[in-house]
């Protein structure tokens, strides 16, 4: 497209610049951005504040639950530490200690765990970052708590039928971590690869981790 | 019995298939997020009245919402119950938030 053109008996004009981003503003989105307006004037709080604050939300990342869960795997002490008091254990790896109870839940070769929250969406956000939409989801809160080993199928994931399946319903003041089993064959893997094999759905559950 | 539960208490009714869905956060929506993040901070609000203001949301309301559309409605709320805004003062800002970009600004 020319960037000056006209249109049919127009004058030569102009359009804006195509942004990357879709920011039409909706009502919700103009509420935002007036709250923010009053909260920095009245000082609550200051535009380099909220920038700070979600920078820190992007650098929140399944990699650091991942760290912990290899860690887990190699440190048969630490392992003990994350089953006892996951928070700190988490601080114990320069991790957050977090704002509220974190309970790890291992997987054995008896039971899979899986973490839901039928409320709403809490989730271990300083350990794995924001939760994807499908966990936020009116299908997954609904059906994990009674048809968990459908859910677990639609994820591709199947567990043998002599194994429990666990399921754990977080709330505001407490989350669930799940330590996913350690894959077979990595007997000499060094924590930092081991930490490659941890995705975030190994876990919240809804899968197993990934095979070496 | 699900009369008597609120509209967001949905585990074990029936629902359909998991879709794995998933998107990236927009701008805005990190930005409901780190309000609320400060606000706790702060001791300007707390997590169980942002959940009170969205599980008192109607059912249509809670369902066409998104979750980050629930967030700042209940943001709001929180903070015109607390008297920390006024929903005049709030009103009036997002109608200039709004001529400002129909001027194109």
């Amino acid at each position: 497209m020319t960037e000056r053109h006209q249109h049919e008996q127009g004058v030569p004009h102009r359009h804006p610049l195509r942004p990357d981003q879709d920011d039409t503003l909706t009502y919700w989105r103009a509420m935002e951005i007036a709250l923010r307006e009053l909260l920095i004037e009245k000082r609550l709080t200051s535009a380099d504040e909220v920038r700070r604050e979600v920078e820190a939300m992007d650098n929140r990342s399944p990699v650091d639950g991942a760290r912990v869960v290899a860690r887990a795997w190699t440190d048969p002490q630490y392992q003990q530490l994350l089953l006892m008091d996951a928070n700190a254990a988490c601080e114990a790896l320069g991790l957050e200690r977090g704002l509220y109870k974190l309970i790890v839940v291992e997987n054995t070769d008896q039971v899979h765990n899986v973490v839901v929250c039928t409320l709403c969406s809490c989730y271990p956000r300083f350990l794995l970052g924001l939760p994807p939409d499908w966990y936020k989801s009116r299908n997954y809160r609904s059906r994990m708590v009674n048809s968990p080993r459908e859910v677990l199928r639609e994820f591709g994931t199947v567990v043998p039928d002599d194994v429990v399946v666990r399921v754990h319903d977080s709330n505001a003041d407490m989350r669930y971590l799940v330590l996913p089993r350690r894959p077979a064959g990595t007997d000499d893997w060094s924590e930092e690869q081991l930490a490659e094999l941890v995705t975030r759905d190994a876990m919240i559950g809804v899968t197993f981790a990934a095979e070496p | 019995m699900s009369n008597y539960r609120g509209v967001h208490d949905i585990g074990g009714v029936p629902a359909g298939e998991v879709v794995p869905s998933e998107h990236d956060y927009a701008l805005w929506e990190k930005r409901v997020d780190a309000m609320m993040v400060l606000l706790s901070k702060k001791g300007l609000m707390t997590v169980d009245e942002l959940r009170r203001n969205i599980e008192s949301l109607g059912a249509d309301a809670y369902d066409e919402m998104s979750y980050y559309e629930r967030w700042v409605y209940a943001i709001a709320q929180t903070l015109i119950q607390r008297g920390v805004i006024s929903i005049d003062e709030l009103g009036r800002r997002i109608s200039a938030v709004q001529a400002r970009s129909d001027d194109g600004t």
